[in-house]
């Protein structure tokens, strides 16, 4: 069966009622599909009322489950912002951004995944909705658990990612690095937000990075020692980065990848500082 | 509405009218599009958003079909490039803009740029460079490099003409309009829907046992028509392109020898082989320890692969020249240095494809492939069956670059169609192209070069090992070409090279653009480097002192006394060397972190066989109708020989090109021109083009009695030949017709005068060589150790441009294809069996290029010209290894520079 349900109500019953393989952008659903291992009952979320595009509340800011990249790239949103957009134009090729989802990028749990490390610098959490329970609030950070691990439960949807209004002031930017220019998995990458004081001095930070461990991961210490540098000088500390455990494959070995995630970090500062 | 197995229907627009398809759950909407509907104009390359081949419009925006569930369409606009063709003024002017600029050369991956360069002109009608790279960065290309594509889409003028197409006119490619306009049928389009298809059942490990299980009662399913597998073989179970490497079976027998090795064939109906689970087909393996390197594969104790080639070395090449031990005992300076390169993948967009059917009880296929004939030939072993029995008809190739050159579909749609009676088709998914098909041989290279103080190079020595895999293939003539160019197209006195070809249990190592030239080259034009600065001599000046002359030897003692031309190339790029060395100086005063180089390398191919026949035949008349026809067989596979044989066909006779009519290379009507591989269409297949059109003119002149230098015009039925005595009309009508229709015909043979070589390489392996030099300019971010190429000025010397745009061309997508395997490509079995995982160069990765053509004219090719098609990867990778030298001090001997491989060099710190 294909089920394309127009309200999220036949959707979440359908899903705890006869489950099947839950599609929104088809991005990772059909590359990861094997010969003769294809599901046959699927539940198309994107016609579901209600589930797409990024509003502005008093207290977050909602991207739907059924948006896409393109549809963050288009939207109004505030500077801290500018990292999950300037992610958002480098995954994949148009192709992707068109038909993929932030949700389904979530989801699908890649160590590679380019939304992760932007959302987390938001302090961004999930909304999981499910037909008997309702819907309940978990933040990204405990949502991705292990390499395509999530809490998500079997009859649950993500139906939105909800970030708290950032502070006005903070600017972000992502940097990736990847082997060639277009359509390339991250080798590795960093999402930075900051902001500074009267004087340029750095005085809030957060700092994310992702393909550096099974989950994307927020620097507390790095983002400390931040504060108080001046973003143009700034000196990261490579010890700061004990946390990350990247792994060693065709993209790039674990010393290479420890090595240029220090780079990328003082780059996405300062690109974050506006400089 | 549902249809008959109680499938809903979808309903939306496509191209303007209203469908209605009836896709099954999970279906991709390209599917349904190309068998429900029709639009086989929508190509499939991965079936993974990898390649972007399959891109349409859903309301407006481009994706992915293969990516897009077919159901979410319903109550949508889809666009494909039929109906943009047929309806969008803008999709229009574009198409005529790709034909100008030849941004369509095989044109498998022309429907998803045009789809998506549509999209864009839209909303942005004058974009920059970078917006089209944006635009495009989602649709890969393996054959133009991508700047004639984004000149076609920012409008950029072209250097064609509107001219009557004689030698030397940049006229637009004579096959254009079927590319742009999405009706040209490849591997995968000829097939009526419906058709039963084939599952090949592939070896998981790269050395197992197997034993098969129950196969009838696997058979008697509902839906599957046959399996197949050694015992259905008819003739003999073994195909290979060198008659005396006959070693690789269509099926294995009891145990496959890498990973992807075919055990089994199942037919069946779409419906069953769309869902067929490999894992339930009753095969038992027994994985056994493989050998994955030339190194083991030659130990005492490692398992032989094949009877009589012991330690596994399949065969070897020497050239021998004067005392090179001696001249580097006496040598000012010596270098030596050791070259590693892994294994590179053709990624062709088009996977192979092909489809069977009996006609009036003889076997038909229809497949994409580079060598028709080759391919009968193969088949007539392979089925037992008598050559008269087997027709090959090509259909379009969607790219080829040399692993079309051995079968691949062929044998298994043959044997199905043969067995089943019924009509076959078979396309490989990503997958197992990428796992079956032959790759560029890895290499394992050993070079010592002397020189005197005065920068004569004196002394050569160089030992190769690479990798041939688990047959042979090709792998012969890459041992046997590689020490006869290893020396690189300079003068070399003492000189001595071996190579070996190994086997592994790897996949197959063929025939890849070069035939191992371009591994080579990258070890001793590193070296030329290395031995130009320890010498303290400019690196293009050491190489124009050495380079080779005409009335030179070469280092098979060969001496042409006319055509060498890659002197003329290196000066050429002298300007350009000086003015970027300058400009990179100044930039890196500037940079702490980015760091400009500039790089230069050379390079030669001898066009042909190595001192083997290799005759081209070309027929061609006139009909009754005034219609000019040529026999083309000649496999255009994106290169340009429709064109190319066209235009010296038309030259020689005396007609401009628009009044020929070609007959493609169908082996029942087409006589042989040699398949397309060692350069050797424009060279061998143009002369023998040039001598069918030059005495189909002379029958013609005769007849009419007319002056040689008569023009001539074919109208309705009349020949009108007009000379200084006036003009004379003949009624074609009239006159008798042989059995193909001909008033007047002509078929022409040519095969270049080559001899063989002795124990020691010495003799003239080529009638002809083509000679290149590239000028590279890079930029390398040290923090991350990532390359970014800047800038190519490349220098080619064709002989003659026949088309300078389809010389463009080449020169565009080589240097693409040189770039990747410089930068990022390696094949892993098992590990990079994807578009996703093995990268090949985007949009964004080619800078501009400058091409310098050099006509240094040949005596032997046609109107002087020279093959180019392997020559324009040859000194690319070399280039840009030596501008990374340039920039950082760090000279990498193991391609691909990877930013972690290179980040690690410059961390050691300068050599
Ligand atoms: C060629 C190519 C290039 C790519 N490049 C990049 C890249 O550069 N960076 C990057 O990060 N990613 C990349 N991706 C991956 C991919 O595009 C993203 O992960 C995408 O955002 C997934 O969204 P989707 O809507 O397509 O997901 P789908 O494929 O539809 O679904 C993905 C998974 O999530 C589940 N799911 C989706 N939505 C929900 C929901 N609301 N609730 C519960 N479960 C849900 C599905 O069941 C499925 O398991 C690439 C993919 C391709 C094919
Ligand atoms: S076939 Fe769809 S992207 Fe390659
Ligand atoms: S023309 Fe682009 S792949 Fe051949």
């Amino acid at each position: 069966m294909y089920h394309a349900p127009t309200e999220l109500n036949d959707a979440l019953r359908t899903l705890s009622e006869e489950g099947g393989q839950v599609v929104a952008g088809g991005t990772d659903v059909y590359p990861s599909a094997k010969q003769g291992k294809m599901p046959t009952h699927f539940l198309d979320l994107t016609r579901i009322s209600g589930l797409g595009g990024i509003s502005h509340h008093q207290d977050s800011i909602r991207i739907g489950a059924t948006a896409t990249w393109t549809d963050v790239i288009k939207s109004d949103l505030p500077a801290a912002f500018d990292a999950l957009k300037q992610a958002a134009r480098e995954v994949g090729s148009v192709q992707i951004q068109n038909s993929g989802t932030i949700a389904g990028n979530l989801c699908n749990a890649s160590p590679a995944a380019d939304g992760v490390p932007p959302l987390l610098a938001l302090d961004a959490s999930v909304e999981l909705t499910s037909m008997t329970r309702g819907s309940r609030r978990c933040p990204l950070s405990e949502f991705i658990t292990g390499v395509r691990q999530t809490t998500l439960l079997p009859d649950e949807l993500l139906t939105a990612i909800l970030v708290p209004p950032p502070p006005v002031e903070m600017g972000s930017a992502f940097e990736k690095l990847g082997s060639r220019r277009y359509l390339v998995i991250s080798i590795s990458m960093t999402a930075a937000m900051v902001s500074c004081d009267d004087t340029g001095k750095i005085e809030q930070a957060r700092i994310a990075i992702g393909a550096c461990s099974p989950v994307a991961l927020r620097m507390p210490l790095l983002e400390a020692s931040l504060i108080g540098q001046t973003p143009k000088d700034v000196t990261i500390d490579p010890d700061l980065f004990a946390s990350l455990t990247p792994i060693d494959d065709v993209r790039g070995s674990t010393e290479f990848r420890l090595d240029v995630v220090v780079e990328q970090c003082a780059r996405a500062v300062k690109r974050a500082a506006n400089l | 509405m549902n249809n008959r197995a109680g499938i809903k229907g979808t309903t939306f627009h496509l191209d303007g009218t209203q469908v209605e398809g009836f896709p099954v759950p999970g279906a991709r909407l390209s599917e349904m599009l190309r068998e429900q509907l029709g639009a086989r104009d929508v190509k499939i390359g991965c079936n993974a958003g990898d390649c972007g081949a399959c891109t349409v419009l859903i309301d407006g925006d481009p994706v992915c079909a293969c990516l897009t569930p077919a159901q979410q369409v319903d109550g949508k606009r889809v666009e494909t490039l039929r109906g943009l063709q047929r309806d969008d003024a803008t999709a229009q002017v574009l198409g005529e803009s790709f034909q100008d600029h030849g941004a369509a050369q095989c044109g498998i991956c022309t429907p998803g740029m045009l789809v998506s360069a549509v999209a864009l002109l839209r909303g942005t009608p004058n974009p920059t460079d970078v917006q089209v790279q944006d635009a495009l960065g989602g649709v890969l290309c393996r054959c133009t490099g991508y700047r004639k594509i984004i000149d076609a889409v920012v409008g950029t003028k072209p250097i064609t003409e509107n001219t009557p197409g004689n030698i030397g006119d940049a006229i637009r490619r004579v096959d254009g309009l079927g590319k742009v306009s999405g009706v040209e049928a490849f591997g995968d389009d000829v097939a009526p829907p419906g058709t039963l298809e084939i599952f090949i059942i592939r070896s998981p490990y790269p050395r197992a046992k197997f034993t098969l299980g129950d196969l009838d009662a696997y058979g008697a399913q509902e839906g599957i028509a046959a399996v197949l597998t050694a015992k259905d073989i008819t003739g003999k179970n073994a195909f290979g392109v060198i008659p005396q490497f006959v070693d690789q079976p269509v099926f294995a027998e009891t145990e496959t020898r890498f990973r992807g090795e075919a055990v089994a064939a199942v037919v069946g109906t779409p419906e069953v082989i769309g869902v067929l689970d490999p894992d339930t087909f009753p095969v038992q393996w027994t994985e056994l320890p493989p050998i994955s390197d030339v190194k083991s594969a030659q130990r005492p104790d490692a398992k032989q692969l094949h009877d009589g080639r012991s330690n596994n070395v399949m065969c070897g090449g020497f050239v021998q020249r004067g005392d090179a031990e001696t001249a580097l005992a006496g040598a000012d300076v010596v270098v030596e240095g050791h070259f590693q390169s892994g294994f590179v993948e053709h990624a062709y967009i088009e996977p192979e494809a092909g489809f069977a059917e009996i006609v009036d009880g003889r076997v038909e296929v229809h497949a994409c492939t580079q060598a028709p004939v080759m391919d009968l030939e193969a088949l007539e072993v392979i089925l037992g069956m008598d050559r008269s029995q087997i027709r090959i008809v090509p259909t379009g190739v969607g790219g080829g670059f040399g692993a079309k050159l051995d079968i691949t579909v062929q044998p298994y749609l043959a044997l199905a169609a043969l067995k089943t009676g019924k009509p076959v088709r078979l396309a490989y998914s990503r997958e197992e192209s990428m796992q079956s098909s032959t790759k560029r041989h890895p290499s394992d290279i050993q070079l010592r070069i002397g020189a005197s103080k005065s920068g004569e190079v004196t002394g050569f020595d160089f030992y190769g090992e690479f990798d041939t895999g688990a047959y042979a293939s090709w792998g012969p003539t890459v041992a046997i070409r590689v020490p006869v160019h290893a020396s690189g197209p300079y003068k070399i006195a003492d000189y001595r090279a071996e190579s070996k070809g190994i086997h592994t249990n790897n996949p197959p190592a063929g025939a890849f653009r070069g035939f191992g030239v371009p591994q080579s080259a990258i070890a001793q034009e590193s070296l030329f480097d290395v031995l130009a600065e320890k010498l303290g001599i400019d690196a293009l000046e050491f190489r124009i002192k050495n380079a080779l002359e005409n009335g030179a030897s070469t280092v098979c003692g060969q001496v042409f006394s006319q055509g060498v031309g890659i002197k003329a190339c290196f000066e050429s790029l002298r300007s350009a060397w000086v003015a970027e060395r300058e400009m990179a100086a100044e930039i890196n005063a500037q940079n702490s972190k980015i760091k400009r180089g500039v790089g230069v390398a050379g390079g030669w191919y001898g066009c042909g066989n190595t001192s083997l026949p290799n005759p081209s035949t070309i027929k061609s008349g006139v009909l009754a109708d005034g219609t000019v026809i040529l026999h083309q067989g000649a496999m255009d596979i994106g290169q340009g020989a429709n064109t190319v044989i066209a235009q010296i066909f038309a030259t020689a006779l005396g007609v401009p090109v628009g009044s020929v009519k070609i007959v493609g290379p169908d082996t029942d009507v087409t006589p042989d021109a040699g398949k397309t591989s060692a350069s050797r269409q424009t060279y061998v297949s143009g002369n023998a083009a040039r001598m069918s059109g030059e005495t189909l003119r002379s029958l013609i002149l005769e007849k009419i009695n007319v002056a040689a230098d008569a023009k001539m015009e074919f109208d309705a039925g009349r020949l009108i030949a007009t000379d200084t005595g006036g003009s004379h009309t003949i009624d074609l009508a009239s006159m008798e017709q042989d059995g193909d229709g001909f008033i007047f015909r002509a078929e022409e043979t040519y095969d270049p005068p080559t001899k063989p070589l002795d124990a020691n390489g010495q003799g003239a392996p080529y009638a002809q060589f083509g000679y290149a030099a590239h000028l590279a300019v890079v930029e390398v971010d040290t923090a991350l150790g990532t390359t970014k190429a800047i800038k190519f000025v490349a220098a080619h010397d064709v002989g003659k441009a026949i088309n300078p745009m389809l010389v463009e061309g080449q020169v565009h997508g080589g240097i693409a294809q040189g770039l990747g395997m410089a930068l990022m490509e390696e094949y892993l079995p098992g590990r990079t069996e994807n578009l996703h995982d093995y990268l090949i160069p985007t949009i964004g990765d080619i800078p501009p290029i400058e091409t310098i053509i050099i006509e240094e004219t040949d005596a032997h090719g046609p109107y002087g010209a020279k093959g180019l098609g392997e020559h324009v990867l040859i000194p690319t990778a070399p280039a840009i290894l030596n501008a990374i030298y340039n920039a950082v001090g760090v000279r990498v001997t193991k391609v691909p520079a990877t930013p972690s491989k290179l980040r690690a060099g410059i961390k050691a710190g300068p050599q």
